[in-house]
């Protein structure tokens, strides 16, 4: 027995002195292999008498199970380093820039309406869209613009013909919606306008975005609501808004909006009023039953006062560093 | 408009600063652009007067005077004024006074001779006239009185901004009016005698179209000195409201238009020949107008005329022939009322704007011709001496307009402005005291009668503004609207442009906006068999001609980022293109359109990525991913075409069931070079109209067993289309292929010359069982058998 014991201190020194798994391979082998030490115990089990069998297979058996023991310890280890080892020499600088699949922008004007159409949509306004060449009844006639307004003169509108402009508003996008649609309407109207100005704060093209809401019984004080409660959500500011008696030939009352600016300045933001009860008429809505409010706003003006940016140029420009700046 | 505060504090005193009435008249609707100043900011300079005045011993040009201020003592001045001279009343700076720009007046010595003080000119008390030397103010001007006190230069100069239908406040009379409202006080018209007729003398005056010119007043001056010097309070008043001093007959024309909002114009009497005619001019009349230029009028230019011919523009300019001189004794002075639509927008045909046509094309008070003729011969009888004689009268009350009586109820107002906002009594007080007649005609219904300075008040909505605008905007609540609630239509096969606009953004596209106008010259080269819309006036020879397609504006933006060292661009564009069509609305279809544009580098430089350039398969992958989302791929195909835009080999159509809906493809060298881009680039452009709606997802069971790839690589000729050999695969009618794809293609090597390979893997499955080996080769080998006869395809091993 004391042998056994000591085999199986030379076993156990062997498997730690172990580095690889050849050197493993032939320890299990040397003890528990067909001719391992433990199988030649087993076998030599027959020459004892009975009564000392039992006793020495039991010392046997425990004596082979701590070598199997340790030699498998010892494989989970190796194995264990080896996958270390492989995975240290895989290792990578982390700090290295992704592979980026790069991504665009929209531009500022779409972000801006989308952020109008939006906040109006939530009241029920529904987006629409008119003509950019449009006929001069829809632009100016049925707006209650006569003939001889300076609004149509050439120095103010692009005409391709006495008949047919390019048109100075989206004004006129409200004409063709209440010619499709009796009341109750709200729509939302942006798009592309254009006027023959071209300087450091003046746009032969721009954007504006109309809003129209005719029904049974809205009032003064409705126009007044709504848009009060549109600028604080646009700006996300408790702006201090006023509203200025202004003219506009397609509304009666007229007023103009403006915000205070942290400067303390007023600015101009908005033009609004109670639709005329003519271009409601010229329309086919029956003014006697039926009235409304419309408004009309710069979008660019808008994006520049969001954005901070301070020139109107930028905007058709396109530079992408520009563009860039908007994710 | 440009008021003086003084002027206005004559006829209302309102008790305000000029801050407060800005701010008050902005709120009613006059929205005041900028305030001014009347003088500079300084102090101590008084009235003097130059009692002795000798040449400086050491100088050309300096004076030596002594001032008498009031003060007992004389000052010693030195002077280098031109106009210096011994009597003279003067404004004296003393010392300790401080001019402006900071300018500090301390005992000095020029050139040796002491000097305690200064004579100051316009320009160095900070008063905008033009002037040469030092103030001569009049002699009765009181030795000692403060400067700024004798000439009210306290006063703040007002700018208001009118809209188009305020034309009554372009006169102080308006203004007053509307301010005393504004104020609650009460406006004084200044009093003036009337002038006592003593010239016989007449003008016959026809009116020959009645309509345009209903009434005309002329009155004959005679023995006027036009070398009488314009008073300095009128002077002052004109100059505060932007006028210049001309002489006193034009000085008093222009003072009683800005005091009642009335043009005048003065003939010189003794050039008009015969009678006085208005009337329309006639086919090549032509008429030299007070600038000395020479203008042919338009028939539609309503002129005042005698027997030679026109001798003025009605109500906008004066001839030159006809006009006062410093010669001139005897006038015809006119006052006449001309009716709006007969002035307005002629001036601007001409390229003229002038304070009386900008008066008269907006509608002056048509009542108040006689009160202003009678205003303008006192100032003038006062000034210039002479004498006048009776008011000529033409006029013909039928065409003259009328006060309109508009009826309106209560009910009404609390309509437009809200309910119960204002009472009656608050409308009753509010249109009286603006001088628009209102009563009651009890159960809340009232009538007015617009005044005839306000010919802008129409309907009763009109009257409402006035009451609200009145009342104040600001102290009107917001409120919420009422309306039912209904809920938008919306429908899940909308496919909005917002979804392809993010597709495209998320693929490294950047959306720009660019004009819709462009350079004609440039498009045709991309377009030259589309004739675009073509902008008569344009802004700018570079953009004269509606675009026909996004993808000029897209080049342009490309080449203008090339120029600033962008060498990796992706940008997309959706809009309007025009494109003339008689059988769309007003003869122009406006199409909606996206496109876009790679250039350059396929993606910024990157460490694990190696750099390439764009080429026809990028954008024909985002053109791609975009029908996807349409869910309805099957649907588009692609196909060679020619356009000229484009390169004749890397160019194809986009079709939605066999009608083209789009192009995509390489830029076309020549075009590439006429822009100016330096790379070359590809494009896209397409309908949005086949983009605008989706297929609503329909479900398909997946099997549950399963699938078997099999690859089948063939040789072909190169000119297969292999997207021909794809389709014709996908049509085999097996129930088996699930989906077919090319994953391999080459030529070259060692195949022959004009044979390419191509590798496809089909993916095989069936619903309902395991595939068996029999089943599968069936399948493959029906899709061998059909390359092989219909492509000429040889099977590679």
């Amino acid at each position: 027995m004391e042998q056994l014991d000591q085999i199986v201190e030379k076993a156990l020194s062997e498997i730690a002195a172990a580095a690889d798994d050849a050197a493993m391979e032939e320890i299990r082998l040397n003890y528990l292999g067909k001719k391992g030490f433990f199988t030649e115990q087993m076998k030599n089990l027959g020459k004892l008498s009975p009564e000392e069998k039992p006793k020495a297979g039991a010392e046997i058996n425990r004596t082979k199970q701590i070598v199997l023991v340790a030699l498998n310890e010892k494989k989970q280890k190796l194995a264990a380093d080896e996958l270390n080892r492989k995975l240290m020499s895989e290792k990578v600088d982390v700090t290295l820039p992704g592979r980026t699949s790069e991504s665009g922008c929209l531009h500022p004007v779409t972000r801006t309406i989308a952020r109008i159409t939006e906040l109006f949509a939530c009241l029920g306004f529904e987006t629409v869209e008119g003509p950019e060449i449009e006929d001069t009844y829809h632009n100016f006639d049925a707006l209650n613009i006569p003939g001889n307004h300076p609004a149509r003169s050439e120095h103010d509108t692009f005409y391709f013909n006495p008949d047919l402009v390019l048109r100075t508003q989206t004004s006129g996008v409200q004409i063709r919606v209440m010619e499709k649609k009796q009341p109750p309407i709200r729509m939302i109207s942006p798009g592309r306008v254009y006027r023959p100005d071209y300087d450091m704060t003046h746009s032969p093209m721009f954007h504006q975005v109309e809003g129209l809401l005719i029904d049974r019984n809205i009032h003064f004080t409705d126009l007044k609501g709504i848009l009060h409660q549109f600028l604080l959500n646009f700006f996300e500011e408790d702006l201090e808004v006023r509203f200025r008696p202004s003219f506009f030939p397609f509304t009666e009352p007229s007023a103009e909006v403006d915000v205070k600016g942290k400067n303390g300045k007023w600015l101009e933001v908005l033009g609004c009023g109670m639709v005329h009860p003519q271009v409601l008429r010229s329309a086919g809505v029956d003014p006697e039953i039926y009235c409304g409010f419309a408004f009309g706003l710069g979008v660019e003006r808008f994006a520049m006062l969001r954005y901070g940016v301070n020139d109107l140029r930028a905007f058709f420009e396109n530079d992408v560093r520009f563009l860039k700046q908007f994710r | 408009m440009k008021f003086s505060k003084a002027w206005i504090e004559e006829w209302v005193e309102t008790g305000m600063t000029s801050d407060e009435l800005s701010d008050v008249i902005t709120m009613a609707g006059l929205e005041v652009d900028t305030v001014e100043k009347a003088a500079g900011d300084f102090d101590h300079v008084v009235i003097g007067q130059v009692v002795e005045c000798a040449d400086h011993p050491d100088s050309d040009h300096l004076h030596v005077t002594k001032v008498d201020v009031g003060s007992g003592e004389l000052l010693d001045i030195v002077c280098g004024a031109p106009n210096c001279r011994k009597g003279l009343k003067v404004c004296v700076a003393m010392i300790g006074a401080v001019l402006p720009g900071d300018f500090k007046i301390k005992p000095a010595k020029l050139r040796g001779v002491p000097s305690n003080g200064m004579l100051c000119s316009y320009r160095e008390l900070g008063v905008e006239l033009p002037s040469e030397g030092i103030i001569e103010l009049p002699a009765d001007a009181p030795l000692g009185q403060d400067v700024r006190s004798y000439f009210g230069w306290d006063d703040a100069l007002i700018e208001v901004d009118l809209t188009a239908n305020r034309a009554d406040c372009l006169s102080i009379i308006g203004l007053a009016r509307e301010i005393a409202v504004l104020s609650g006080k009460k406006y004084t018209l200044p009093e003036f005698t009337r002038a006592v007729p003593s010239v016989s003398d007449i003008v016959s005056i026809t009116l020959d179209d009645p309509k345009a010119c209903p009434r005309y007043f002329g009155r004959i001056f005679k023995g006027l000195n036009v070398r009488a010097e314009t008073p300095l309070w009128m002077k002052e008043k004109l100059r505060r409201c932007g006028l210049r001093s001309v002489d006193p007959i034009v000085d008093v024309t222009n003072y009683v238009m800005l005091e009642l909002g009335q043009p005048l114009h003065s003939f010189d009497l003794n050039r008009l020949k015969g009678g006085i005619h208005v009337r329309f001019a006639a086919q090549g009349e032509k008429l030299k107008v007070l600038s000395g230029e020479e203008l042919e009028l338009r028939p539609t230019t309503l002129v005042i005329a005698d027997d030679t011919g026109p001798v003025a523009m009605a109500g906008i300019y004066g001839g030159q022939d006809t006009g006062v001189s410093e010669n001139t004794t005897d006038i015809l002075l006119e006052c006449a009322y001309f009716s709006p639509d007969a002035i307005k927008g002629e001036a601007r045909e001409y390229g003229l704007a002038t304070d009386a046509s900008h008066r008269n094309e907006r509608g002056i008070d048509w009542n108040i011709q006689e009160l202003a003729c009678e205003r303008a011969s006192q100032l003038l009888l006062d000034i210039c001496g002479g004498s006048c004689s009776e008011i000529i009268r033409a006029e013909d009350q039928s065409c003259l307009p009328v006060s309109k009586s508009i009826s309106f109820d209560m009910s009404l107002v609390h309509r437009v402005i809200g309910e119960n906002i204002v009472t009656e009594e608050q409308v009753l007080n509010i249109l009286n005291s603006l001088g628009i007649k209102t009563e009651s005609l009890g159960d809340g219904r009232m009538k007015s009668e617009s005044p005839s300075w306000r010919i802008d008040i129409a309907i009763a909505e009109d009257l409402i503004e006035e009451v609200a605008r009145i009342y104040g905007y600001n102290r009107i609540p917001n409120a919420a609207p009422k309306a039912e609630l209904s809920m938008l239509r919306s429908s899940m096969t909308d496919l909005s442009p917002d979804r392809l606009k993010s597709l495209l953004v998320c693929r490294n596209y950047n959306e720009v906006v660019t004009y819709s106008f462009v350079d004609q010259e440039k498009m045709a080269v991309m377009y030259p068999d589309i004739k675009p819309m073509v902008i008569p006036k344009p802004i700018t020879a570079d953009m004269d001609a509606m675009r026909v397609s996004l993808l000029p504006g897209l080049m342009q933006v490309v080449a203008f980022n090339n120029s600033r060292q962008q060498t990796s661009l992706k940008i997309f564009e959706s809009g309007l293109k025009f494109i003339p069509d008689s059988t769309a609305p007003n003869g122009i279809a406006q199409i909606k359109t996206l496109a876009g544009a790679v250039s350059g580098l396929a993606h910024s430089e990157q460490w694990a990525v190696a750099s390439r350039n764009v080429d026809f398969f990028d954008v024909k992958g985002d053109v791609e991913a975009l029908l996807e989302l349409t869910g309805r791929r099957d649907r588009f195909t692609f196909a060679p075409c020619q356009c000229s835009a484009l390169h004749p080999g890397q160019s194809a159509a986009l079709l939605y069931e066999g009608k083209q809906a789009g192009i995509l493809g390489q830029i076309h060298p020549t075009v590439q070079k006429k822009y100016g881009v330096k790379f070359k680039t590809f494009v896209f452009e397409i309908d949005l109209s086949v983009l605008s709606t989706a297929q609503v997802p329909v479900y398909h069971e997946i099997s549950k067993f399963p699938s078997n790839r099999r690859d089948i690589a063939i040789v072909i000729d190169n000119s297969v289309p292999v997207g021909d050999i794809i389709d014709s695969i996908r049509a085999v009618s097996s129930e088996l292929i699930r989906s077919v794809s090319l994953f391999d293609l080459y030529s070259g090597g060692t195949l022959e010359d004009g044979k390419k390979s191509i590798a496809i893997s089909l993916q095989l499955q069936d619903l309902n069982s395991t595939l068996d080996e029999s089943r599968i080769s069936e399948t493959v080998n029906r899709v061998i058998d059909l390359l092989k006869d219909k492509f000429n395809a040889v099977l590679r091993e």
